[in-house]
């Protein structure tokens, strides 16, 4: 086991950032043929907007798991976590697109009242805002600017985006449904490898 | 007492002839018989989608919650030997094979609006008979006030009821005038073909004014009672589904504007469109007179 991580390890120091951007859009260009040559089935927009949207989920949790596989696997990723960050950023940019062109048709007096009025878009446009800030300081120039230490507290931003994302997918459903909640799942256990569990005192006070 | 609603449009008018007289204008020419209180003629265009579509977008939440789940699995119910029972305030209780419930019903193909509280809608050519017709051969009571349906419960081929996605079985309800009235029917084909499973094969309801999950399908008891029925998505959440669930693009379900809609088949671009009160069918606003729809929803 540890020799295969030590394979990926020594593999992944020598492929480029650029070839895991490359290979993280082809999956949205693959949707985009699909959409216009009709190979989304009946419902193309609806399929359009869940694809990207879950795609989204899935390149958070990715980024997520980045850091714990590192720790307890000893298998580094690091070198690829942005691209993986500002990729999710991208799909969640197209679902959110989807469902302003091809789902909504620009009814923009309709759009305000849901942002408003259904909770689960509320929460789904309200991870997007969150993700803004991260995505535009997600460069170099930036984190010198900022500071490593201000920089990785701003980033923390990520946690409750994942569970906004995760929240906002199964308030989509009208039935508890498996898969959101399997996300949900992965999601919190994630974010839970990174509590800092205060050491237990060794004395008790007094003695 | 079938043939009480019409339209002028067969699926044979799919033609790229894009403007029909809407069938409320051969309404209102009929008006001065009796049959129909006259409404305003309009223009419109009334398009089906095609067989394909209304087979393979579906919610059957007995073979699985996706759209295409029931497509890919309710291929293995059988619907030779249905049986229906009808049951409660009807002089001729029993259950009845679905060819002698239908044997004297008057066939017709029905050109309907088919609005999913989804915010999506398809045009849809069914072929059925006259609810109406079939509780007046049961023999209604008098006292009954709502007529309760149920769908079959089949785990064998039925993955959805396997994995209690809902409590099963679905059910749904009217009122008794809403079940009487013209426009209600039980539908049994799409386009001249028999229903496909997917579809509530063999035979199903209905109704095309109320959302699509009223209109519930593959039914097997028809219960008449003097109240008003248990219905499925109501028992489920009844804050965002109420009894009557009439399309109203005034009163919004909590999870979807009902203001518009986006039509199965429509272009990318251009797919949403309006919705109409009751769906289009202003005729069966009277049933509702004196009623606060915001609150009766």
């Amino acid at each position: 086991m540890s020799k295969f991580i030590d394979r990926i390890n020594q593999l992944a120091r020598k492929v480029p950032t650029w070839v895991v951007y490359l290979l993280l859009t082809l999956p949205v260009a693959l949707l985009l043929f699909q959409l216009v040559s009709g190979g989304l089935g009946v419902d193309p927009a609806k399929r359009f907007e869940h694809e990207t949207g879950e795609l989204s989920l899935k390149l958070i949790v990715l980024g997520l798991a980045i850091t714990p596989l590192r720790k307890f696997l000893k298998l580094n990723l690091f070198k690829f976590r942005r691209a993986v960050g500002v990729m999710s950023f991208v799909y969640v940019s197209v679902h959110l697109f989807a469902w302003v062109l091809i789902d909504m048709n620009l009814r923009w007096a309709q759009m305000y009242e849901d942002i408003w009025k259904r909770p689960y878009i509320t929460i789904g446009m309200f991870a997007f805002v969150l993700m803004i800030p991260l995505a535009v300081t997600s460069n170099n120039l930036s984190l010198r600017k900022m500071g490593a230490a201000t920089w990785r507290k701003l980033h923390k931003l990520v946690y409750p985006i994942a569970v906004l994302g995760g929240v906002h997918y199964i308030m989509v459903q009208k039935v508890w449904e498996t898969e959101p909640m399997v996300y949900l799942a992965v999601i919190l256990a994630l974010l839970a490898t990174r509590i800092k569990w205060a050491p237990k005192a060794r004395t008790a006070p007094g003695v | 007492m079938a043939f009480r609603w019409k339209n002028n449009l067969t699926h044979a008018d799919v033609t790229p002839e894009p403007i029909w007289l809407n069938r409320r204008a051969v309404l209102a020419g009929m008006a001065g018989a009796g049959a129909l209180g006259g409404s305003v003629a309009a223009q419109e265009s009334l398009e089906p989608n095609t067989w394909e579509e209304i087979t393979s977008y579906n919610n059957f939440y007995e073979f699985g919650t996706g759209k295409s789940d029931p497509s890919d699995n309710a291929g293995d119910m059988v619907t030779d030997g249905w049986e229906i029972t009808i049951d409660g305030m009807v002089d001729n209780p029993g259950t009845f094979s679905l060819t002698d419930l239908t044997a004297d019903m008057t066939m017709e193909e029905r050109l309907y609006r088919f609005r999913c509280v989804e915010a999506w809608s398809m045009v849809i050519p069914w072929n059925g008979f006259e609810l109406a017709d079939l509780l007046n051969k049961a023999g209604v009571q008098s006292g009954a006030t709502h007529v309760a349906f149920e769908t079959a419960v089949l785990p064998d081929v039925m993955p959805g009821v396997r994995q209690r996605v809902i409590d099963f079985p679905y059910v749904e309800g009217l009122r008794l005038d809403e079940a009487m009235h013209p426009l209600t029917i039980m539908a049994t084909g799409v386009y001249d073909r028999p229903l496909a499973n997917q579809s509530g094969a063999p035979i199903r309801l209905v109704v095309p004014w109320k959302y699509g999950f009223k209109s519930i399908k593959s039914i097997v008891r028809i219960t008449l009672t003097d109240e008003q029925p248990k219905t499925s998505w109501n028992d489920i959440n009844a804050r965002e589904y109420g009894f009557y669930s009439n399309v109203n693009p005034e009163v919004d379900h909590p999870r979807w504007s009902q203001a518009s809609e986006r039509v199965i088949g429509g272009g990318l671009f251009s797919a949403r469109q309006d919705t109409l009160m009751f769906n289009g069918y202003p005729e069966v606003a009277s049933l509702y007179d004196g009623m606060d729809l915001s609150i009766e929803f």
